[in-house]
């Protein structure tokens, strides 16, 4: 007779593809390599975006959209509901943390130049996500309802009003009405929690699916070196050896996010006044700070033209830029190749020093 | 170093097993009970805190002249509905409103002279006992002080 652990393995055999899943895994070879360490970080975005998932949904359980309750329902969390505290400041420490490293991993792949054929939908499905977890971080952004997430979501949505033609359709889609308001709230709630995780969960299935259909890039600098190591040193097998390893990054990550929300957990700030005065030193997040800096330095008027229109299509340009990176990337009819990496020096450089510089000016 | 190198290999098995099974030990205990420190927090949080609850305060029920004999109205006690009788002899009974079966709101039945609960069809006399249908136990009976126009209700004070 067999054990009730064979009859119930059996039974799944036949309903379920539990052994190819199996063979497939153990088939599974990731390269290694000087820089194999990079490999890591798209890992830790999505482990960053399961806890995002988690805390999000614990948040849900006591959170309540509305201009009258949004702001006491999250003061609730913070000071009545046990342990909600760090919930919620896991949730917003992990949210920072998650966008820089959707931003380090997306330097290491076009560093490494991983973007190439066959892989370029893998890069355009990273980059629209790069996109949506800046939304993410936006819509979130007003939902405690204070004075600086109200000012933040003004400002913000008065941005897209500038450019022509679509420019108010838009103001007026985003903010659900003229001014920032309940209807403002509601809209990014529906966002935050509906929309934005139903297309992230599309685009993350795509990214996962051409990651394990193409497997894992060689850098193409590294590509001989690589070669001449002897067959059983240029690969680990993905499961168990990489998993593992990606496991103790995710356990130390996750014991770093509990101290950061436990040292310094996420304020509340003062609750959303539409007719108070904008307070001094009033900046958005620091990931949204370098565009920020950047339309405050602009002139009013730079060769006739509208100097924030002029702003706007600049950022415009260079997130068109990123989205089609991989078929810019080419030999001919001249060779793009030492410029791509040059230029995204120069923009990584431009980034850092406009976010120390909006950081630290008044 | 030769010699501790040979009596290595000599004899693995006795002296490494134990000491990886320890080294495992330690590392799962760790493991456990991080895991544990991680979900402690989750499961308190899912545990919604309680509300302030009423305590020894008085809440208005209701002005004497909003009710006639054989009549009765609901009133918020703290965050949970209170019931007001005026009997046919005119005596004020307060008492809990929520039945004690499944929680419905219960309503006084002027016709019957006795408190219903249309949910299941439960009984309670106006003492708030129970007395047919499938409430368990009675309803919780308060205090009334009736001070100048006002009828005031709390809970009944422990002997």
């Amino acid at each position: 007779m067999a054990s009730p652990a064979s009859t119930i393995r059996k039974w799944l055999d036949e309903r379920f593809p539990l052994d190819d899943i199996k063979a497939l895994a153990e088939k599974k070879k990731v390269p290694v390599h000087r820089y194999s360490h990079w490999y890591f970080l798209g890992g830790m975005t999505l482990f960053l975006f399961g806890v995002q998932v988690l805390t999000g949904a614990l948040l849900l359980l006591y959170y309540r959209p509305g201009a009258d309750e949004a702001f006491e329902s999250v003061q609730f969390i913070m000071t009545q509901v046990h342990f909600g505290w760090l919930i919620r400041s896991v949730h917003s420490w992990s949210a920072n943390l998650l966008i820089f490293m959707a931003f380090a991993h997306l330097f290491s792949v076009l560093f490494l130049r991983s973007y190439r054929k066959p892989r370029e939908l893998t890069w355009v499905s990273g980059i629209l996500l790069l996109f949506l977890m800046l939304g993410f971080g936006f819509s979130g952004y007003l939902l405690p309802w204070n004075t600086l997430s109200y000012f933040a979501t003004k400002v913000g949505t008065e941005i897209p009003a500038q450019i022509p033609v679509i420019g108010r359709p838009t103001l007026l889609f985003l903010r659900g009405g003229e001014d920032i308001t309940g209807s403002t709230l509601t809209r990014m709630f529906g966002f935050h929690v509906a929309i934005f995780p139903a297309i992230a969960t599309l685009l993350i299935g795509l990214h996962l699916a051409l990651i394990q259909w193409f497997g894992m890039s060689i850098p193409p600098a590294l590509e001989v070196e690589w070669q001449s190591l002897a067959p059983e040193k240029r690969e680990v097998r993905f499961f168990p050896n990489f998993v593992l390893r990606e496991l103790m990054a995710w356990y130390v990550a996750l014991g770093l996010l509990g101290a950061l929300a436990a040292l310094f957990p996420w304020g509340l700030g003062v609750k959303a006044d539409p007719f108070a005065s904008a307070p001094a030193g009033i900046k958005p997040e620091w990931y949204f700070l370098f565009m920020f800096q950047t339309l405050k330095l602009i002139p009013a008027k730079v060769l006739g033209m509208d100097g924030e229109m002029l702003g706007i299509l600049a950022f415009g340009l260079v997130g068109a830029v990123a989205l089609l990176l991989p078929f810019l990337d080419r030999a001919k009819p001249f060779n793009t190749r030492r410029w791509i990496s040059g230029l995204a020096c120069v923009f990584l450089g431009y980034m850092a020093v406009m976010t120390v510089y909006g950081w630290v000016a008044k | 170093m030769h010699s501790a190198s040979s009596a290595n290999t000599a004899g693995p098995e006795p002296r490494n097993l134990p000491r990886r099974r320890f080294v495992n030990i330690l590392l799962g205990t760790g493991l456990v009970a991080s895991v544990a420190s991680f979900l402690y927090p989750i499961l308190r949080y899912l545990v919604p805190p309680k509300l302030p609850d009423l305590g020894g305060d008085a809440v208005l029920a209701a002005k004497t002249s909003e009710l006639k004999p054989n009549t009765a109205k609901t009133f918020r006690f703290g965050t949970r509905p209170g019931l007001l009788v005026q009997t046919a002899a005119g005596e004020y009974r307060a008492l809990s409103a929520t039945c004690t079966h499944l929680g419905c709101t219960v309503q006084y039945r002027p016709d019957l002279r006795e408190i219903w609960c249309a949910c299941h069809n439960g009984m309670y006399d106006l003492n708030g006992r129970n007395i047919s249908g499938p409430p368990p136990r009675p309803l919780e009976a308060f205090d009334v002080q009736v001070r100048g126009d006002d009828i005031l209700v709390r809970r009944k004070q422990e002997a």
